[in-house]
């Protein structure tokens, strides 16, 4: 289903909870909302489902405007934080309840609930009640209910919150493979940035009531538009004063001007290890921290503090050490604007190179 | 709790004591109770129950109790659904309000219905135009029986209302459910285990009912004398084993009764 949204607002009280969002969604897309805690993602989803008002705004389905008709009526699926299965009726009666409200003739269900209960491996607990099962098949009740009768668009929300990290990885990869298959149009709401990037086509961010950017994850990661979103996505330092940084000279011109650096922006190394030494400049190792795959490296240039990662295969560094430090890029934003700015140094070194 | 309390001494003191309580005060009573009953033997057991008069005030009893939990039921879920779903002005005065005839001596809500429904009162002046009366017939001991039991079946079933996660509705709605549908399949459901628990507490209840009902029933012999006034009449005319015999009677049920509600509430807790 194609889904389309024009100035969407809606107050609680005085709470401005959405503010003036507007976007498109193609047909078979799976998009994540991703944003902090009440930022307004849930309430958009509950607007498109039809259980909020919009204060205004339209939404449309197939072109067709929707904000009057019902949930009942609106050929959606809704997969809710906590599942909410019908604690009183079996795996089966949960999955059969949307065929059996709209009348479906018998038969017709028992094939429709066996081909889900097939579908979201749930076989062998079709009389099991929803407190005789684990999180994850609780989640798979939830998702094979909200898909029985055919919806068109199906949002989820916060599906993965209640389960434990291990199995949620898990969960993901199953929900993107079943969604592909059945290239149906949803929407998610996360908060966690992870999930968001390796399940979804297309992120929304979504903060304070604003959609912030839509894009696909790499888009996203490469280009923030937003100095909310080149913060939330990532991990990043913010740097007072970039000008202060070899080869960001330039940042002088804009004053009032930050920089935010991810860590991978960073590259350190001993001398010998970089092919343009004169691009980069001398630092100091603060901190270490073993992350399990990689190795987490404070550092201080001057007066600036970095943070960057370092492969385990490299020779181990020690707090005090003295290293080579070469910063590729860093994000400026001020109040009215933001941009990349590449290190000038090494631009200038590969154009005399080539 | 400190580990002076823990100690297996405490420990063996304190079970004692409750048992001890629980014995003086519940078991050896009941107990005194059937003993009397079937002092005589069998036979004068099955006759001081068959007695006609002991007999009917028993059958009035249940059907009295019956019909009021009947009404109980109807009007607590109702009032259960509305204090819990409704907001309203005066709504948490009503809601500790539900709980008056538990704190009030039954003989003043006897009272209370007597000068309500009395002939000289305009309810009882219009029933009495319409060609039956309330007072001292059948219909009083019903609404006696109704006040005193009406808090039952609105708290057993406040708590699953609230506790039921407002998801479930919507989940019902996004899945094509009506309003309607919704209530009788998601949330009916939910509420029934209240609802049973509630009503057979509540005619447990009437079933024993002896102060307001003893005010306005009238206590006719064979016509509007329940089972509780009969035992009450065979103690003051000296006839305790007529006494316990009904007495058996209604502690059986009671005890049925209490039993099936421990049954279904634990059923519900492992299910």
């Amino acid at each position: 289903m194609h889904v389309e949204v024009r100035g969407l607002n809606k107050k609680f009280g005085e709470f401005h909870a959405v503010k003036n969002v507007d976007f498109s969604i193609a047909k078979g897309q799976l998009i994540g909302l991703l944003g902090p805690s009440g930022g307004g993602k849930t309430s958009i989803l509950r607007m498109l489902a039809g259980l909020e008002t919009p204060d205004s705004g339209d939404i449309l389905f197939h072109g067709k405007r929707v904000n009057d008709l019902p949930p009942q009526e609106r050929g959606i699926g809704f997969v809710f934080q906590n599942y909410a299965l019908f604690k009183h009726m079996t795996v089966e009666g949960n999955i059969a309840f949307g065929l059996e409200v709209k009348k479906w003739p018998k038969s017709r269900i028992k094939e429709r609930v066996a081909e889900l209960v097939e579908l979201t491996g749930l076989s062998g607990f079709e009389k099991r009640y929803p407190h005789q099962l684990s999180g994850g098949q609780r989640q798979r009740v939830a998702f094979a209910r909200a898909l029985a009768p055919e919806p068109q668009l199906l949002l989820l929300d916060e599906p993965f919150a209640a389960i434990d990290a291990k199995i949620r990885q898990e969960l993901r990869s199953w929900l993107r493979e079943m969604i592909d298959r059945l290239g149906i149009t949803s929407i998610f709401v996360t908060h966690d940035q992870d999930e968001a990037i390796e399940v979804a086509d297309e992120i929304m961010i979504i903060s304070k009531g604003n959609l912030e950017q839509k894009g696909t994850p790499w888009e996203i990661y490469k280009n923030p538009q937003t100095p909310f979103v080149a913060s939330f996505i990532g991990e990043s330092t913010i740097v007072e004063d970039v000008s202060s940084l070899r080869g960001f000279e330039d940042a002088r011109a804009w004053p009032g001007t930050k920089g935010l650096i991810r860590p991978e922006y960073v590259e350190i190394g001993k001398p010998e290890e970089f092919q343009i030494l004169s691009a980069t400049e001398t630092g100091r190792v603060k901190h270490l921290q073993f992350r399990g795959s990689e190795w987490l490296v404070e550092l201080e240039v001057g007066s600036t503090r970095l943070v960057t990662y370092r492969s385990l295969e490299k020779e181990v560094l020690h707090p005090g050490d003295e290293i080579q430090v070469l910063v590729h890029r860093a994000y400026l934003f001020n109040d009215n604007d933001s941009w990349i700015m590449e290190n000038k140094l090494k631009e200038d070194r590969m154009y005399v190179e080539i | 709790m400190s580990s002076k309390f823990q100690n297996r001494w405490w420990g063996w003191g304190f079970r004692s004591a409750v048992m001890l309580y629980f014995i003086i005060l519940i078991v050896l009573p009941i107990l005194g109770i059937y003993g009397q009953s079937l002092s005589a033997g069998w036979q004068a057991f099955a006759d001081n129950i068959t007695e006609p008069l002991a007999w009917k005030s028993v059958q009035l009893t249940v059907i009295m109790a019956l019909i009021a939990t009947v009404i109980n039921i109807a009007i607590g879920t109702m009032a259960g659904w509305v204090l819990i779903r409704y907001r309203f002005p005066g709504r948490s005065l009503l809601n500790s309000m539900v709980d008056l005839p538990f704190a009030l001596p039954t003989a003043v809500a006897g009272l209370m219905i007597l000068l309500l429904l009395g002939p000289q009162s305009p309810v009882g002046h219009w029933a009495e135009q319409l060609g039956f009366s309330i007072l001292f017939h059948r219909p009083a001991i019903v609404i006696a029986m109704v006040f005193v039991t009406f808090p039952f079946v609105i708290r057993a079933v406040q708590p699953l209302l609230e506790e039921l996660d407002p998801a479930e509705e919507e989940a019902a709605y996004t899945m094509g459910a009506s309003k309607r549908k919704t209530f009788f399949r998601v949330i009916f459901p939910n509420m029934l285990p209240g609802i049973v628990s509630g009503a057979m507490l509540a005619f447990s209840r009437a079933l024993a009912e002896f102060g307001a009902v003893v005010l306005v029933a009238g206590n006719i012999p064979g016509r509007t004398l329940i089972a509780s006034v009969y035992i009450f009449g065979e103690i003051e005319s000296d006839n305790a084993a007529g006494a316990a015999a009904v007495s058996v009677i209604l502690l059986t049920l009671s005890f049925l009764i209490l039993w099936l509600v421990n049954h279904l509430q634990s059923r519900r807790k492992t299910a």
